[in-house]
């Protein structure tokens, strides 16, 4: 497989949000408007890539029975790191994702493509799929985010479009009905597509 | 009083899958029999109230003392693991029948957000030993609630005629949403 299509693939084919439908907490949670969804997501690319590059590496070393805790521990450092440097850098953005920050430990995504990927194939192959789900992941998360903040408070990246919207988008049973609606919609497209 | 308020806000207002976003993963996974609903959220109380417990003191008398405290994720995330393999051992001396009833659930509860979720929180929120444990208690029931409430609705979407577009996950995802406009309802009952 090119480097390229691994890239694509987790943007369509393997979306994580719509298809392969895995870490559905961050998704909703963090999604009120269309900055705070593309800052967790560059938070879980960042983690998810460089994640993939340290288990593709230590693969070899690490004992079968214990691969899922050494994976977790792994994964657990990238996220204390990201943590740290968001509350330094974005300190912001780290106030509103919260609690969401580290529990990038328990997304499935991380720890689904260090079993089902990053064990078995090399570093750099690795690296780029971890960038492809990352960015599918991170571009989902935009859209959930943009939807809602549209509809919720009609406006997107904090640009002003209209005045009113429905504030219910915003709370919490607006991410369940967005999400709902978006998945349809992308089933649709990607049955004209495909 | 204020025991029994703290839990009131723990199951109904701050619920933890329908306001919080914590745990979706088995929230949709095991939610399409009640039966099997009720065994996980059965396995859910028991690992989160004991999980909060032994965090809080993890945290408050050994990494707060030896200045590590900015480890806390990846203590608790070994502590949980620890504590799950462990109760499953232990249920399975002790109880070999609630083992078989809770049994495939167990292992599942690592990588569930909401313990992680809660021991973070209630750290967060500064809560002493027994607040922290009621309130993960609490959350707990809040999730088990929302998981047979849910797992009772698809149960029935599953004999009706829905729009093939919309059959399977996005409706699941409607019907959590508006259940959790209904639970947006407890808002204000505990000040």
């Amino acid at each position: 497989m090119s480097k390229l299509s691994l890239i694509t693939k987790g943007i369509i084919k393997e979306n994580p949000t719509f298809v392969l439908m895995l870490g559905l907490c961050p998704t909703l949670g963090t999604t009120t408007s269309a900055i705070n969804g593309m800052g967790m997501g560059a938070a879980t690319l960042f983690v998810l890539t460089l994640s993939n590059i340290a288990i593709s590496l230590a693969a070899g070393l690490i004992p079968a029975k214990v691969r899922i805790p050494s994976y977790i521990v792994i994964i657990a450092t990238f996220v204390t790191s990201v943590d740290l440097l968001m509350q330094a850098f974005t300190p912001e953005l780290h106030k509103t994702l919260g609690l969401f920050i580290p529990l990038i430990v328990v997304n499935c995504i991380v720890l689904g493509r260090a079993e089902a990927f990053a064990s078995k194939n090399g570093v750099l192959s690795s690296a780029f799929d971890g960038l492809g789900i990352g960015l599918g992941f991170t571009l989902s998360l935009t859209i959930l985010g943009a939807c809602r903040e549209i509809l919720g408070g009609g406006s997107v990246f904090g640009l002003h479009l209209f005045n009113g919207g429905i504030p219910i988008f915003i709370l919490a049973p607006g991410a369940f009905l967005v999400i709902g609606y978006l998945m349809v919609l992308f089933n649709m497209l990607k049955k004209k597509i495909l | 009083m204020e025991y029994i308020s703290l839990i009131i806000l723990a199951v109904f207002v701050n619920n933890v899958v329908l306001s919080q976003f914590l745990g979706l993963c088995p929230f949709f996974g095991v939610s399409s029999k009640v039966e099997t609903s009720l065994g996980m959220g059965g396995a859910v109380i028991f690992v989160i109230t004991i999980a909060t417990a032994i965090t809080y003191l993890v945290y408050h008398y050994i990494l707060v003392p030896i200045n590590i405290a900015y480890l806390e994720t990846v203590c608790f995330i070994l502590i949980i693991a620890a504590l799950v393999q462990m109760v499953e051992i232990i249920l399975k001396k002790v109880s070999p029948a609630l083992y078989q009833a809770l049994g495939i659930f167990l292992p599942l509860i690592t990588t569930n957000c909401a313990v992680l979720g809660v021991a973070l929180l209630v750290i967060q929120k500064d809560f002493n030993l027994i607040q922290s444990t009621l309130y993960g208690f609490g959350i707990a029931v809040g999730f088990s609630l929302a998981l047979v409430i849910f797992a009772g609705i698809r149960e029935q979407l599953e004999l009706n005629a829905v729009p093939k577009g919309i059959k399977g996950m996005p409706i699941a995802m409607i019907t959590a949403g508006i259940l959790a406009m209904a639970f947006m309802g407890f808002t204000g009952l505990v000040k």
